[in-house]
């Protein structure tokens, strides 16, 4: 057993642990560990706000399925983390958050820089802790990336004091923890699997609801497996984009407040929901009880809470995404062989594809009119070809860059969902590409979200990380500005961004990113294009959009989703040749041009 | 609404109170009473909390409860299956003429006598929330100076008992692959 300081016992427990990179900022109490970074094989991003740090490795955990690492100093630096914590909270994202603390003998005494980190973290934090004692911190770095990583994934917190860190510690790695109040379940019940391939045996009308657990739980083949043993439709949450292929013949794409007709429609018709890792969010159900009325529900979660939290349960079944779907794989495949083949799904897929046909994602754009929001997004998908991690913020960008980006490949979708963190588009982007150094980033962005976290453009270009953000500035916060339109009589309050303060060209050139603006139509492909070009440092493009335009369909706050309002071009699309049901591939989105 | 009362074993740390008693709150529960001590295993903490819910949300609140780290095992105990009791400490008035009728009903109710000066006696109450709520209704014409509970401790009844997970060291997967 070695002596060293806590400082190097910290970094060499995060370097035990896998640690890659740490986004951070150093401050008084966390500053000892910033000693023993300098001869440490981890990176560490020097981020701009603490915010940023939470964010980028955020975005780094969805990008590579490894917990991402942040680190701040007490006080103010850790009270900055606290947003991106919830944010990973909501999204079952692993996070270490590593925070200093003012020194043992002053805790409780209001110190320079103190906050009760720990405390004002309860609500958000999976689990957190507070090294008091320096021999501790391999132990609790261990148990820290253990207990984010496994079971339902989630941000745990580590509080450490400056004297703790000052302090002489031993070191010895753990190579197990010992837990005894943490024992996920990870294989599922066999006689619960078994009641699910029953129900999926009688159902004439079953959807497969997925949700952003099965990326998290590495299930996508299986899934992949599962819906085609099943034959039955898919549809991905936000949390789910690329869980399972947009152009596949059975997706009907995302659901929810802002789904697709087909796939909203189609959960409400349904007489069985295949409940993969979702969360009956109010988002997707709309107004619970008028939520899927016809459906028996097999709930199949890692978090047993979850399971009859909102919507009452036919099949639980709790475990790991991927054995879960794996072996409802193979029991359908089972009684698929030995029962006479695959119930006759044929009505209902033409139904769906019905519905898909009849209610695509459409929008109109002039071809000498401004620049439609949805248009931006269907050049860049045309350009990007699936082959890039399209990250958002939270608003109208971001239910148009899902319902327009084909998604085809499992995490390369990456948003804030149960949060809705605006600014989190710029630090997740940056995230994703430490992460991913080989894929495109490219970032949809809102000219609102984008101004909350612009200042990590300085972090991007300095350790030049290439992403593309593609701000669609239509001068709002636009979707305050579409409720205000439509459920305050147009009222608009404080919604109004002015497009050219800032300039957000400038902004860009003077953070050393690239900047370009697209302004008509004609300049769209050009920009996008030119963008692909950048490669060493971030490109940002000032998209001038339609301010006027909104996100459809749209399901009101607490409607019931048979309430679904169709956008124009939505309602009455024209009939496509449509040959066998399965030939007829996946979501169907399209451009009206007027 | 019904009570129930939980048992539940947690490791005894720092902050475990807090997390459970904040979890209540942000979950919309409201605590009747909350009674924590040590073991026979001084790592373990036993919490005995009363709450006022309908069935289905229970469910949910002990699901939540379970999900803490430092939460080792709950059970719902049955009032009909258990032993409840709370112990009480009522200061009462009492001028040296009313002595010996509050040492009557003390006596009746198997309770003592803690303290005494020349205005008030101490009296100490052990017995179920519902004998000590009679106790101190009969007091109370004479003048109570103030009163704690401790809230109720239960355990369930037979030779079973509650037991914490035993140890099971858990490997660590490599992160870094």
């Amino acid at each position: 057993m070695t002596k060293i300081t806590g400082a190097q016992s910290l970094i060499r427990s995060l370097e035990n642990a896998g640690t890659e990179v740490i986004f951070g900022i150093p401050g008084g109490t966390i500053l000892p560990a910033y000693d023993p970074l300098l001869e440490s094989s981890i990176r560490h991003i020097l981020m701009r706000h603490e915010q940023g740090a939470g964010h980028a490795a955020e975005g780094y955990a969805h990008a590579t399925g490894r917990p991402g690492v942040c680190m701040a100093t007490s006080g103010p630096g850790a009270t900055n983390l606290v947003t991106p914590i919830a944010d990973a909270f909501m999204d079952s994202i692993p996070l270490v958050a590593i925070t200093g603390q003012v020194s043992r003998p002053v805790i409780g005494n209001d110190a320079f820089q103190e906050a009760d980190i720990t405390g004002i973290t309860m609500p958000i934090t999976k689990h957190s802790y507070k090294v008091m004692d320096p021999d501790e911190i391999p132990t609790a770095i261990a148990e820290a990336f253990h207990i984010a990583s496994t079971g339902r994934p989630g941000p745990v917190l580590v509080d450490i004091p400056k004297d703790v860190l000052q302090a002489q510690a031993s070191f010895e790695w753990p190579d197990s923890v010992e837990l005894p109040g943490y024992r996920p379940t990870t294989r599922p019940n066999r006689r619960q699997i078994r009641a699910a391939a029953d129900l999926i045996r009688r159902a004439a009308r079953p959807v497969l609801y997925v949700g952003g657990g099965v990326l998290k739980g590495r299930a996508t083949e299986e899934l992949m497996a599962l819906a085609e043993a099943t034959g039955a439709p898919v549809v991905t949450t936000l949390m789910a984009r690329g869980a399972f292929p947009d152009d596949h013949p059975l997706c009907l794409g995302m659901p929810g407040m802002h789904g697709n007709y087909a796939a909203v429609t189609a959960m409400q018709r349904a007489d069985l929901l295949i409940t993969l890792c979702a969360r009956f969010d109010d988002r997707v159900t709309g107004q619970l009880s008028t939520f899927a009325p016809h459906a028996k529900i097999i709930h199949a979660d890692a978090d047993p809470a979850e399971i009859g939290k909102n919507r009452a349960v036919d099949v639980p079944i709790v475990g790991d995404a991927k054995p879960i779907v794996g072996e409802l794989a193979k029991a359908v495949l089972h009684d698929v062989a030995t029962m006479g083949g695959r119930p006759d799904l044929s009505a209902w897929i033409h139904e769906c594809n019905s519905m898909q046909r009849e209610h695509p994602l459409a929008y109109e754009q002039e071809e000498d009119g401004r620049i439609k929001p949805q248009f931006v997004v269907d050049r860049f998908d045309d350009a990007l070809k699936g082959e890039a991690i399209v990250v958002t913020g939270v608003g109208q960008h971001q239910m148009w860059a899902s319902q327009y980006m084909r998604c085809n490949k499992p995490h390369s979708f990456i948003s804030s969902g149960g949060l809705g963190t605006m600014g989190f588009a710029v630090p997740a982007a940056l995230g994703a590409a430490v992460g991913r150094p080989n894929d495109r980033v490219v970032a949809i962005d809102g000219d609102g979200c984008f101004q909350m976290t612009a200042q990590e453009l300085a972090t991007a270009t300095i350790e030049k990380i290439p992403f593309t953000i593609a701000i669609l500035n239509n001068e709002h916060l636009g979707m305050v500005r579409q409720w205000q339109e439509l459920f305050y009589d147009e009222r608009y309050s404080q919604v109004y961004l002015p497009p050219d303060v800032p300039d957000y060209v400038k902004l860009a050139e003077a953070y050393g990113a690239v900047g370009l603006r697209a302004e008509s139509m004609d300049d769209v492909d050009n920009v996008i294009d030119k963008s692909m070009g950048v490669d060493d440092r971030p490109c940002v493009i000032d998209f001038r959009c339609d301010p006027a335009e909104k996100c459809f369909p749209m399901v009101p706050a607490g409607a019931s989703n048979d309430d679904i309002i169709l956008g124009p071009g939505q309602e009455e699309a024209e009939q496509h040749e449509v040959g066998s049901d399965f030939a007829f591939g996946g979501i169907q989105a399209g451009e009206a041009r007027a | 609404m019904t009570t129930h009362t939980l048992s539940v074993l947690v490791e005894n740390k720092p902050a475990v109170l807090a997390r459970i008693s904040g979890l209540f709150a942000r979950r919309g529960f409201n605590i009747d009473s909350l009674a924590v001590g040590e073991t026979e295993d001084p790592r373990v903490s036993r919490m005995t909390i009363v709450v006022s819910v309908e069935g289905k949300p229970l469910e949910q609140v002990t699901k939540q409860l379970q999900k803490l780290i430092n939460v080792l095992k709950i059970a719902e105990l049955p009032h009909d299956a258990s032993v409840e009791r709370e112990l009480a400490l009522i200061k009462v008035h009492s001028e040296p003429a009313k002595r010996s009728e509050i040492l009557g009903i003390v006596e009746i109710f198997r309770a003592k006598i803690t303290d005494v000066d020349a205005g008030a006696v101490m009296i100490e109450a052990t017995g179920t929330p519902d004998k000590i709520a009679s106790l101190e209704q009969l007091l109370a014409p004479y003048g109570i100076v103030e009163m704690v509970r401790t809230g109720r401790v239960a355990l369930a009844r037979g030779s079973g008992g509650l037991k914490p997970p035993a140890l099971r060291p858990v490997p660590i997967e490599s992160q870094a692959s």
